[in-house]
């Protein structure tokens, strides 16, 4: 794909030739384009301090913090921290949040987008699709502060219209935001609603890409929708799954800190605690620096790992993969 | 379509109808907002308030507008919006531009370490100490630098500058232009429609922006519009908000935050017109990329 949109990739740039002629010969070059440089400096010097410079600032996870003196006078304590975070009464607990709500995740909102980018592919009527389209990309943009304030609304036991819905069939009113056997479904169900039909965008761009002649041959040759649909359908979608799945995975722990800390409360917080939002109360609510660092490096390394086993399985099963 | 069997029949009826409701679920939470803004305090206690005002009144709205803190945090979010955007472009044109050129010797490596930052983000901790350190907490500008460039935007625009034929920056080059006039005044103005996708993306992300100002904003007054609507919506009580110069039974509560609601979600509705035109493109070109 980057050769497509790269026509000029590095293999047609000077660059290889004015190597080949000497460090001077390459440096005269650069001097040559010196604005170029001059003009990227604002952005680059962006990525490295807020960046990179936090990235080696992860080192405080294996010292004691202390802001008055700062990293080079605070000491070191190994992996104390972590330690800490293992044996915290409440780790585990926060842990599997996290790991329920990244398995919710995959199972419910990775496959929704797939499965409805195939139904609206089905509808012929182009007015239709396009309003239907219209209404459900719209939510995608509201902040998650306004979909947890919608939601609440729907979902409030005396007036919210759900539980006005759930009366007329005799169930009585549900505090669904205030019980933890609820709080999960919600944080799923409000994820869906606000962007179920933003994952379609791709998934549609790819099923419009289907050459139609495919189609012709199977229906001459008597396939039938379901037929085709299983046979060119997915499998033309499947290189795009493959590597939204892939990318999935990589941040499998970040469910995301906004979407769940706006639905929290004091009734729902056993079974909607992730790391997220455990590292936001306990480094800047009770400033435990370096505690509260060692659980994000720890997030980050699991993070990694399953984004690398994830990619090697793929590349044995399907040939597909990130790199 | 003519010898559509009778099971197509049954699956394209099942799914205009599924599509429908889905539709529907989508579009009714609105409503229900609008309805229970425009409603009296009695009527959404009793739960009579579905899709349309019950006791019609404005109310709430007078309510919202007489309150100064909600105006504050409303003028905030603007300003964010404009300045971050605004600094937004200029950071990510200025690093896509050079970027995008061949005669940039490292660009590869230098696009690699980019990507990384995609991958592994920095903890919460690090970035709150390298902020302080800046003397950026509680100020605004803690809402709009550290986030002036996002890496998929950065690739969305480089993607574009590099389609841009290299004839027409060489003949500037030639007629004695610099490199920044190049930019300024060739390449950006081809570049329109990608610098209104990138600028559409950003402007959304800025004015819906909470997470930021959670971490380093203190300072009430300095509040965006996100932080403000929280605020509001946790409270069962509006006289903790310190706004006296509306008197408020507990039963409108809920009719504040709704309209509050409307007026946070105003602006996106406003552009959303022209989010539309755009975001396909942009959302295409840069999940290609990465």
């Amino acid at each position: 794909m980057a050769s497509k949109l790269e026509p000029r990739g590095a293999g047609a740039a000077p660059s290889p030739r004015i190597r080949a002629g000497g460090g001077h010969v390459l440096l005269g070059y650069m001097w040559k384009y010196k604005a170029l440089y001059f003009i990227s400096l604002p952005g680059l010097f962006y990525f490295l301090l807020f960046k990179y410079v936090p990235l080696m600032g992860s080192v405080i996870a294996f010292q004691d913090f202390n802001l008055f003196t700062g990293i080079t006078g605070s000491k070191w304590v190994g992996l104390k921290h972590f330690e800490r975070m293992f044996s915290h009464y409440d780790f585990i607990n926060i842990l599997k949040n996290t790991l329920l709500l990244g398995i919710y995740d995959i199972l419910f909102a990775f496959t929704a987008p797939i499965i409805l980018a195939l139904l609206l592919n089905e509808v012929r009527l182009m007015l239709y699709k396009k309003i239907i389209q219209t209404i459900m990309y719209a939510p995608h943009f509201l902040s998650w502060v306004i979909v947890s304030g919608i939601f609440v609304g729907i979902l409030s036991p005396e007036s919210g219209v759900l539980n006005v819905v759930l009366g007329w069939f005799g169930i009585d009113p549900i505090y669904f935001l205030g019980d933890d056997s609820y709080i999960r479904s919600v944080l799923v169900g409000s994820g869906l609603w606000r962007d179920v039909g933003w994952g379609t965008i791709i998934y549609l761009a790819a099923l419009a890409g289907i050459n139609p002649d495919l189609y012709e041959a199977a229906e001459i040759d008597g396939a039938g929708r379901w037929k085709q649909t299983l046979s060119i359908t997915i499998p033309a979608l499947l290189p795009v799954i493959t590597i939204l799945f892939l990318l999935k995975i990589g941040d499998f722990l970040d469910y995301g800190f906004e979407r769940v800390f706006v639905f929290q409360n004091p009734l729902n917080i056993r079974n909607s605690e992730i790391l997220d939002t455990y590292i936001y109360k306990a480094g800047l609510k009770q400033l435990q620096f370096s505690y509260a660092t060692a659980i994000g490096v720890f997030k980050s390394v699991v993070g990694l790992f399953l984004l690398l086993i994830a990619n090697t399985l793929s590349k044995k099963a399907t040939g597909e993969s990130l790199y | 379509m003519r010898h559509a069997s009778v099971s197509r029949k049954i699956f394209l009826i099942a799914n205009y109808l599924f599509l429908t409701l889905l539709g529907l679920t989508m579009f009714l939470p609105f409503m229900n907002v609008i309805a229970q803004s425009l409603s009296s305090g009695g009527a959404i206690d009793r739960g009579e308030v579905m899709f349309w005002p019950v006791e019609f009144t404005t109310h709430y709205y007078k309510y919202v507008f007489e309150d100064v803190s909600i105006w504050r945090a409303f003028a905030i979010s603007v300003y964010i919006t404009v300045v971050g955007t605004t600094i937004n472009l200029a950071a990510t044109s200025t690093l896509a531009y050079p970027l995008s050129r061949q005669e940039y010797v490292g660009r590869r490596l230098l696009l690699i370490l980019i990507l990384l930052t995609m991958i592994f983000s920095a903890p919460l901790i690090p970035q709150f100490i390298l902020m302080r350190e800046l003397h950026l907490t509680n100020t605004l500008w803690a809402l709009m630098l550290p986030t002036a460039i996002s890496a998929f935007n950065l690739f969305v625009l480089r993607s574009f500058f590099a389609q841009l034929p290299t004839e027409i920056i060489d003949a500037a080059r030639i007629d004695g232009c610099g490199e920044t006039r190049t930019l300024w005044s060739i390449v950006l103005p081809l570049s329109k429609p990608a610098l209104a996708t990138v600028g559409i993306f950003y402007s959304v992300t800025n004015w819906n922006k909470y997470m930021d100002a959670l971490y380093y904003i203190n300072d009430r007054s300095l509040y965006p519009l996100q932080v403000k609507l929280r605020e509001l919506l946790i409270t069962d009580d509006l006289a903790d908000t310190g706004n006296l110069a509306f008197e408020v039974t507990s039963q409108s509560v809920q009719g504040v935050q709704m309209a509050v609601i409307l007026v946070a979600t105003l602006p996106i509705i406003m552009l959303y017109p022209f989010l539309q035109r755009f975001f396909i493109s942009g959302m295409l070109i840069g999940s290609i990329k990465s």
